[in-house]
């Protein structure tokens, strides 16, 4: 049975049924129905309120999960000896944030300054301590606000990956190419500029790879406006 | 004097061993490659960025369409990025149906490989040996999910549709029957000396090559390094499987051809083992709303594919679409290394060599 097939019977049955009297009835039944709702949400609302004045001392089973404070990663130790290393190898302020992806799997993650990413990732992969030599994923990411170029690297000698996060403005988006480094690099550093337009200086052949090469614009950009709004 | 000068080759985009539409510009010297250079994206349709206007949902018959040797895997990549993030867990029947799946499809994906890379060698019949087999193999699909290529089966939570009475014995019954024919490919095959003549020490790269270039699956391991997703990353249940992980050592074409036939017997393996601890019953689907949210986050998640490492970098706001979606094709990857192998090589090389990193344009263009 349809819907349509199933309202319309409850229409017709309505319609049949009723004396005038049920109709009141009905009409007054809904009214009392109306103010019992109306009074058990003001209710809520009151005990809502009161939970939240007593929040501190007694939180939803829920919350209290949420707000545990979470075991510290075991990971942690490895990334802080990260940050420590790049900072003394290349410079204070390279590292702008480093965080622990808990979801995926405790990846250790770093947002390295652009300025410095072409001196990082040569220590990344020379570095023994690093010895990251197999450039997993490139990826391109407009954020809006600016984009991001997002490297995942790992070490087979060290069983360890990680997670590079390069930021660059919209405008003259650019950041550092790391093809000597990771030949792997060199098409994807292709797809990134053809489809979301960021530079990547040093690179020996940057150019379109899976647009047509007279293609206008950069189509992964959020801002792109289609060629044929229809399609 | 013969007046010998360079001279430029266009192979495909429409060409048979291109195995899609792929262009290849050659430059040559006599019978010497002296350059090549591929021209890709007479395939690409920017999955990408379909996917960002699609539900989570709506983009898995999206994935079926680039690596469409094996839309299971892609089937998978996709949903499992999407359960990373909503950290779900997946019920018990759903996930040994996934491997089955999965592994079902990568005898299927090797088994086309086989067929066509021996034809672009030259010989015929193994072809119609390996489609014999792998059209047993779609079969199964299609009972399973009504599709045999493009099978839209995974679901974020779990699979489509449930093992129809009596499908987990006729897989059984399948596995039981590959074993033989694998026997049988190998007497017709792998000590043929004119194969043996084209691929061995031809095309080889070293394993510090094979990294740099980020290279993955059997064409990674064809080179010496033990590096399967399965065992080194496990994900799914691939941890309680007994099987081995083939590698060769000089990255020649034989020794890709002898990982992946090896790699069919694993995979039987795998299915021997998931069909006899397959579960008696219970749900595919675990407890995800109508409507998938992902948490606001980021990861990369990587599998196996029959290719390489299949992986998804998954931005999302926690929206029912994800905010950017991007696949690391591992055909796009193992492709880039081509030029560097072509150089030097002789033109009758080519179509080996090439035929050799095994590729799906579907998924060089996403």
């Amino acid at each position: 049975m349809t819907d349509r097939e199933r309202n319309g019977q409850r229409d017709r049955g309505e319609r049949e049924n009723p004396t005038p009297k049920e109709a009141g009835n009905r009409e007054k039944d809904a009214g009392e129905a109306k103010t019992k709702a109306a009074a058990a949400a003001k209710a809520k609302a009151a005990a809502a309120g009161k939970a939240k004045a007593a929040g501190a001392k007694r939180p939803s089973p829920r919350k209290k999960k949420k707000e545990e404070p979470l075991e510290p990663s075991p990971k942690q130790p490895l990334l802080d000896q990260y940050v420590q290393t790049v900072t003394e190898k290349v410079g204070k302020e390279t590292v702008e944030e480093s965080y622990i992806n808990r979801p995926n799997g405790h990846l250790p993650s770093m947002v390295i300054k652009n300025d410095r990413w072409a001196e990082t990732a040569r220590l990344l992969r020379e570095e023994e301590s690093f010895a990251f030599d197999y450039l997993q994923n490139l990826s391109g990411v407009d954020y809006e606000e600016h984009m991001e170029v997002v490297y995942h690297l790992y070490s087979m000698k060290h069983r360890q990956g990680l997670c590079i996060r390069v930021k660059t403005d919209r405008e003259g988006a650019s950041v550092p190419s790391v093809t000597e480094i990771w030949p792997a690099a060199g098409w994807n550093e292709r797809e990134v500029y053809d489809l979301l337009g960021i530079d990547f200086p040093g690179h020996s052949d940057l150019r379109r790879i899976l647009m047509p090469d007279d293609w206008v614009g950069h189509p992964l950009r959020k801002d792109y406006e289609p060629y044929d709004r229809e399609v | 004097m013969i007046r010998t000068e360079e001279m430029l080759l266009n192979v495909g985009p429409q060409h048979p061993s291109t195995h899609g539409v792929f262009r290849l510009l050659v430059k040559i010297d006599g019978e010497k490659i002296t350059e090549a250079e591929p021209v890709i994206g007479y395939l690409h349709r920017g999955t990408e960025k379909l996917a960002e206007d699609l539900t989570y949902t709506q983009i898995i018959p999206y994935t079926d369409r680039m690596d469409y040797l094996s839309a299971m895997t892609n089937n998978y990549t996709i949903v499992h990025a999407a359960e990373t993030l909503m950290e779900v867990e997946i019920p018990e029947r759903a996930e040994f149906l996934r491997v089955i799946v999965m592994e079902l499809n990568r005898i299927a994906s090797h088994l086309v490989w086989f067929g066509t890379y021996l034809l672009d060698l030259g010989a015929v019949s193994p072809f119609l040996y390996a489609f014999r087999e792998r059209e047993e193999i779609l079969d199964l699909f299609n009972e399973l999910c009504g599709a045999r290529i493009t099978y839209n089966y995974m679901r974020v939570g779990g699979v489509k549709w449930d093992a129809p009475e009596g499908w987990i014995d006729k897989v059984k019954a399948l596995a039981d029957k590959m074993k033989e024919k694998t026997e049988e490919y190998d007497r017709l095959v792998s000590g043929n000396e004119i194969f043996i003549n084209r691929t061995r020490g031809i095309g080889g790269y070293s394993a510090d090559d094979a990294l740099a270039y980020g290279l993955s699956g059997v064409n990674l391991r064809a080179a010496g390094v033990k590096w399967d997703l399965r065992k080194d990353r496990p994900y799914s249940i691939y941890n309680r499987f007994q099987f081995d992980v083939p590698v060769g050592e000089t990255g020649d074409l034989e020794d890709k051809y002898r990982c992946r036939m090896e790699e069919i017997r694993q995979s039987i393996r795998i299915l021997d083992q998931a069909v006899e601890h397959f579960p008696e019953a219970g749900p595919v689907m675990a407890k995800v709303g109508r409507v998938i949210r992902v948490p606001a986050g980021e990861a990369y998640t990587q599998i196996e594919s029959p290719r390489g490492e299949l992986g998804c970098y998954l931005v999302s706001r926690g929206k029912d679409k994800p905010y950017r979606l991007k696949f690391r094709r591992p055909s796009f990857n193992n492709l880039q290394i081509l030029p560097k192998l072509l150089k030097g090589e002789n033109v009758a090389n080519l179509v080996a060599i090439l035929g050799g990193i095994d590729i799906v344009l579907g998924e060089v263009d996403a």
